[in-house]
């Protein structure tokens, strides 16, 4: 199993992304992810590590180094009660899962051992299983392609391809 | 007849080709402009744009405009810019180089028009709203996506109407107005939908102050900040050089459409506004603070130092001097903005008070320059968020007011209510 970080509601970009490191490459800024918030979160984390957050997680500024950070150290996803609209769709262009989660993600603590799985949209805790908002087909299939980068060259590959068929 | 729908609707059933769009389907749009800036433009998006082997969708729907790294003072942020202005020149593209920041610029060059769907790479974006424009903010990755496409996919929004009735009182404006609205409805209260910002007391703000409104629609956590066009929405785009305007008319929400919430203000009851920090939601009238020091007084970002907010604080400061030990930092928001408060005697005013002038850029906004927040420091501030660490060291302290507040809080020392000064506006 993989362990829970649990954050509360209204983390920012600039928690998550901080300004003076965004000149730098993603390697520097990650290892200040969060660092105003959990000093010793990047140290700490590992991959396969879940996110539990509150409301209106990543909300703020709109650097996608936000989830690219997260998604550097490892972290498997993030499952919060709701979302800031830019980050969410950051996260998934960027192939890191994201989920809204109901009352149930409360009872997770610090350090609860955890296992996110994406395709049922759930989460595995030691008290059971919970079922989160599933996210649209599209969605899913683009963080399985890894993010939109990924899942557009699928799709220009296709349409060149589709192209010579039909020359 | 057909269903009486929002103005949201209407601008994303055009872009997707559709009679009608229903609020939660999710939906691909036409993208009528793409604006980007030199932190999350061609040195992020240019690499993807490699990988996937394409170039831009429409080179004259796509602006560019540097601001982040403005004025290049480090050897990092000079080689940003280099890389900016190689691609600017290679691409072909709209660019405006030093000339302020990017949500100002965009309208002040002519390049929004009512009913445009208009996609920028920065969360600010939503400020096209005040234009009638449904434009919202994406990250990096997503814009790659956007220009190597021209398209974008979206979930068509519920509205939130945010209605305002009443008469601004002296010595208020839209900053407070959004302020309050932050207070009550928390960073999370647009929960990434439209807001339709409409009443009397909107119709009759200027369009920079309805910029300021659109603009915190990011802080109120929505996607987009609408605001009707009027007589006053094509008049001012007219004279900013933009062509082929639309009828005002053809972009309005229907009378009868459904509106998931309405949210009703009285601007004839509200005082200033301040929030505390560290968000723009712990927002409260002025009279609830305790007298508090300042360090620094700052004017600037896209939110907070057009010339609307420079003239506004200079409304306060003419005839003062800056309180002892107290630094006043002024960046307008652009170019032609400053140009036209030397003109008017209003960059006098705040430099002879003692104000230090910044480029026309971000600046410590967005946590980037040197004049970055100290250990310590306590600073009232214009701008949209004062979240911990943004502008500064993870102990500064930011609050967030009006220009008219900041200002006299400039040249008192403290916190202070801008109606002690005078009774113009």
């Amino acid at each position: 199993m993989n362990r829970a970080f649990v954050f509360c509601n209204d983390i920012d970009t600039d928690a998550l992304a901080p300004g003076q490191y965004m000149g730098g490459g993603i390697e520097v800024l990650a290892q200040h992810c969060l660092e105003a918030v959990d000093p010793d979160f990047a140290s700490s984390v590992k991959p396969g590590d879940v996110i539990v957050a509150g409301k209106n997680f990543g909300m703020g500024s709109s650097r996608e180094q936000a989830a690219q950070a997260l998604k550097h150290l490892g972290v498997a996803g993030i499952v919060a009660r709701s979302f800031a609209g830019i980050f969410q769709r950051n996260a998934i262009n960027l192939g890191l899962p994201v989920f809204v989660g109901g009352d149930q993600i409360g009872g997770i603590e610090a350090g609860d051992d955890v296992e996110l799985d994406v395709r049922n949209s759930r989460l595995t805790t030691l008290s059971g299983t919970i079922e989160l908002e599933p996210l649209p087909d599209f969605l899913i299939e683009m963080i399985a392609d890894g993010g939109l980068v990924p899942h557009l060259e699928k799709r220009f590959a296709r349409e060149r391809m589709n192209r010579g068929e039909q020359q | 007849m057909s269903r009486p729908t929002t103005l949201a609707e209407k601008i994303i059933a055009r872009a997707a080709g559709r009679a009608s769009v229903t609020p939660g389907e999710v939906v691909t749009t036409k993208v009528d402009l793409a604006m980007i800036h030199d932190s999350g433009g061609p040195r992020r998006v240019e690499p993807i744009l490699k990988r996937l082997g394409v170039g831009l969708f429409d080179t004259k729907k796509v602006v560019l405009i540097s601001d982040h790294y403005v004025p290049g003072d480090t050897e990092e942020g000079a080689a940003i810019l280099a890389l900016t202005r190689a691609w600017a020149q290679e691409k072909g593209v709209s660019f405006y180089d030093g000339e302020g920041i990017c949500h100002v610029v965009l309208p002040e060059r002519g390049h929004l028009k009512p009913g445009m769907l208009v996609v920028g790479g920065d969360s600010h974006s939503p400020t096209g709203g005040a234009f009638g424009a449904y434009m919202f903010g994406v990250g990096a990755t997503e814009m790659a996506g956007v220009l190597a496409t021209g398209e974008i996919w979206l979930k068509v929004p519920e509205t939130i109407r945010i209605e305002w009735s009443g008469t601004l009182g002296p010595r208020l404006m839209a900053k407070d107005m959004i302020l309050a609205m932050c207070g009550k409805l928390g960073m999370d209260g647009g929960r990434y939908q439209a807001i339709e910002y409409a009443g009397e007391t909107v119709r009759v703000l200027e369009m920079q102050e309805r910029m300021t409104m659109s603009n915190m629609a990011a802080e109120l956590g929505a996607q987009a900040g609408l605001i009707a066009p009027d007589e006053t929405t094509t008049r001012w785009l007219a004279e900013h050089g933009a062509t082929d305007l639309p009828e005002a008319a053809d972009w309005q929400s229907d009378e009868g459409a459904t509106v998931a919430e309405t949210h009703r203000f009285d601007a004839s009851a509200l005082e200033p506004q301040v929030a505390a920090p560290h968000s723009p939601a712990n927002s409260a009238g002025i009279s609830d603070y305790e007298p508090t020091g300042i360090d620094v007084a700052y004017i600037g970002a896209c939110t907070g130092a057009k010339y609307v907010d420079l003239k506004a604080a200079a409304d306060i400061i003419r005839g003062h001097t800056l309180a002892k030990g107290v630094e006043l930092l002024v960046a307008p928001s652009s170019k032609r903005d400053q140009e036209r408060a030397e003109r008017d005697g209003i960059m006098k005013v705040l430099e002879d008070a003692g104000a230090r002038v910044l480029p026309n850029a971000c600046g410590i906004c967005a946590g980037y320059g040197s004049a970055r927040l100290g250990e310590d420091v306590t600073c009232i501030s214009t701008t949209a968020r004062n979240f911990k660490g943004r502008m500064g060291a993870k102990s500064s302290m930011v609050y967030l007011g009006s220009p008219y507040t900041v200002a006299a809080s400039a040249i008192t020392g403290r916190i202070a209510d801008p109606r002690e000064f005078g009774d113009a506006a």
